[in-house]
């Protein structure tokens, strides 16, 4: 991700917006103090215990995936597309949410596992659990990496610190309170990072169409700079880069909406374990599902202020017109908190996004920790020790992976180019292992064999049409080439693992039980105290109003 | 800190026959607290510090008085929500206890 350099973006903040952004960090803190005071074992560190409320981890849900990425990203590509980039939110985010909380959560949350990789192991055996953890636990640490290049990057450009030093005091804040108070203080801190968030960006978006003169002056000021294309979402054309209407349509539906979504939300450890972190199989399921609510809203106040930014900065819109007023779309959030922000409002703009830049790299990171102790280490290093060992092995891993994300960043200070890649190949894991789930969930047949043939196969077929597309041999580019690679993944995954099974010896039904539908009892896979929850409670229903909304949300911004 | 495990910080929980509210440690006061923090000082910059500079960037709207305005509602409403539905905690839930069978706590 490029930003402007030097003195384009920095914010003139004084005395009282520093003393607004310690007042955050002096919280932030304290959570870290207040939440090691219960953490007594290696459950609590890792997964709080299993106890938290659902409407603290369905927000933390949101706010764990709410990073640089997202924000600056996200309204970047309003600035550049327009109201298209909803459909990263309303296609591909929220129905599989909702699936996860329906259909998946009861395997996850009943078969008692304290990973997404470790299902992998039950269900599949060591093969496919080896490929899935290994490449879970080095995504994180480069991804975290890359989370601290950003939130350092940013630092310097709003704030004028030398990179080192912000990258150093970032990291520093992010490993005192994960290491301090484990899962539990990263959550707690999510759920206040998303109050944060709001508190930043919901004024931001309320001043700026004041400024542009309402709705009505946003959706004139658009139409009068000719760029009618960016006030309808569908089919989105300009974002998936594919040109006929109908095969874009699909493209976005089955590309991000069904395959690349679904493999990001249902298998991502990092979002999984918010829900697994709930006291029960209700709250569980219903993780996701109210995470869904707040998520439908975040592009009104991410997306609008990356278009009212395309209107209203000077140099944003010089940018859209075809202009080089060295800017990039994604300065546009930070040069409209610039034009717009009093100070004040200012100081908690700042707070926001740097609550935002630590929220991406705190669940990295307290993900990485999980997977490393109980999957690596646990599983192929050290068996059979007592509790606390894997509680120090945890605490260490926080540390050590801490210092390679500032390594990693480092890396992508000098190779900005080797980390986009290198993000594109991790999302290319994703693809496949929605296959690999959710044929292994429905299917008692397939076989251990299959589980890990899949994966690699589906794996090497995304990284296969990538490196077409890169290269020029098929005619596609940008986002439409993920789409497309993320498909020919899924397809795959999916006739592999098929053929293999067939050739294969599956797993005795005993071993199977918690794991795949046919063969779970329901008292497992269901909430026997259900039935008397009121109907905000039911995951079910909730599901159902949630994707009602969200049809009317698309309905509307068609 | 959480909402429901609490039971060890006795200096700051009520007992009130043999069970606890979270009190301050609950996520709700402290969300409550920061944001109305924030408020506060939103609203008093906006008395005190409203002039031309502020006008020209918001469009004559004093942004700071009225978004504190907001913050400082927001605070009250979830310090009510905390009051109302305060989180309770039975003295004897072995979540909470540090010394007695935690592998087992919360499963």
């Amino acid at each position: 991700m490029v930003l402007a350099a030097d003195e384009t973006l920095r914010l003139d903040a004084n005395f009282i917006d520093y003393a607004l952004v310690a007042a955050y960090f002096a919280v932030v803190l304290l959570i870290g103090f207040a939440a090691r005071r219960r953490v007594s074992d290696s459950l609590d560190f890792f997964l709080s215990g299993r106890s938290l409320p659902a409407w603290v981890t369905g927000l933390a849900f949101i706010s764990a995936n709410l990073g640089a990425v997202e924000i600056i990203g996200m309204s970047a590509n309003g600035a550049q597309f327009g109201m298209a980039t909803f459909h990263y939110f309303w296609i591909g985010a929220v129905p599989a949410m909702l699936f996860l909380g329906v259909v998946m959560m009861p395997f996850y949350y009943g078969s008692k596992v304290r990973s997404v990789p470790e299902f992998m192991r039950r269900r599949f055996g060591t093969g496919a659990h080896l490929v899935n953890a290994l490449s879970f636990a080095l995504a994180q640490v480069l991804i975290a990496g890359i989370n601290l290049y950003l939130l350092a990057t940013i630092v310097n450009a709003l704030l004028g610190w030398p990179q080192w030093i912000s990258l150093i005091v970032a990291a520093a804040v992010v490993l005192s309170y994960i290491t301090l108070g484990g899962l539990s203080a990263a959550i707690y801190n999510e759920v206040l990072q998303f109050f944060v968030i709001v508190a930043a960006l919901l004024p931001l978006t309320l001043i700026g169409l004041h400024r542009v003169g309402g709705v009505g002056g946003l959706i004139d000021s658009i139409r009068d700079s000719g760029n009618e294309n960016d006030l309808s979402s569908w089919p989105g054309s300009d974002l998936s880069s594919i040109d006929n209407p109908v095969l874009s349509v699909i493209g976005i539906v089955f590309g991000l909406g069904f395959v690349l979504s679904f493999g990001y939300w249902t298998t991502n450890f990092v979002e999984v374990q918010r829900a697994m972190a709930t006291k029960s199989m209700s709250a569980a399921r219903s993780t996701p599902i109210i995470g869904s609510f707040p998520k439908m809203f975040i592009p009104f106040i991410v997306i609008v202020p990356g278009m009212i930014a395309a209107v209203l900065v000077n140099e944003t819109r010089d940018l859209k017109a075809g202009g080089d007023p060295g800017v990039t779309y994604n300065d546009s959030i930070l040069l409209l908190i610039r034009d717009v922000l009093p100070n004040g409002l200012l100081g908690v703009a700042i707070a926001g996004l740097l609550a935002s830049f630590m929220a991406g790299m705190a669940a990295n990171i307290s993900a990485f920790n999980t997977v490393f102790s109980y999957d690596l280490w646990q599983q192929y290093v050290k068996k059979d020790r007592p509790d606390d060992y894997y509680l120090k092995v945890g605490r260490v891993a926080t540390v050590g992976a801490t210092v390679v994300a500032i390594f990693t960043a480092l890396i992508a200070a000098n190779f900005d180019n080797l980390m986009d890649y290198l993000q594109t190949l991790f999302g290319f894991f994703n693809a496949p292992l929605f296959a690999t789930f959710i044929l292994g969930m429905f299917w008692k047949r397939m076989t251990a064999t299959a589980g890990w043939t899949g994966l690699v196969s589906g794996t090497l077929a995304a990284v296969l049409v990538w490196s077409l597309s890169e290269t020029g041999v098929i005619g596609l580019e940008g986002q439409g080439a993920s789409f497309v690679a993320a498909g020919a993944a899924f397809v795959v995954d999916i006739v592999v693992s098929v053929a293999v099974s067939m050739v294969t010896a599956p797993k005795p039904v005993s071993e199977l039980a918690g794991l795949v539908y046919s063969e779970t009892p329901k008292e497992v896979r269901t909430d026997p105290d259900a039935h008397k929850l009121p109907w905000y409670q039911s995951p079910t229903k909730l599901a159902g109003i949630s994707l009602v909304l969200v049809i009317v949300l698309n309905l509307i911004f068609r | 800190m959480s909402t429901a495990h609490n039971g060890q910080d006795a200096g700051q929980a009520q007992a009130t026959g043999g069970k606890h509210t979270a009190g301050a440690y609950d996520v709700r006061t402290v969300i409550g607290g920061l944001i109305g923090f924030y408020g506060v000082v939103l609203v008093v910059l906006g008395i005190v510090d409203y002039g031309e500079a502020e006008a020209a960037k918001t469009g004559d709207w004093n942004a700071n008085l009225w978004v504190g305005i907001g913050m400082l509602v927001f605070a009250l409403v979830f310090a009510a929500w905390t009051k109302l539905r305060p989180v309770v905690l039975a003295d004897g839930e072995a979540v909470e206890d540090p010394t007695g069978g935690a592998d087992s706590a919360g499963r």
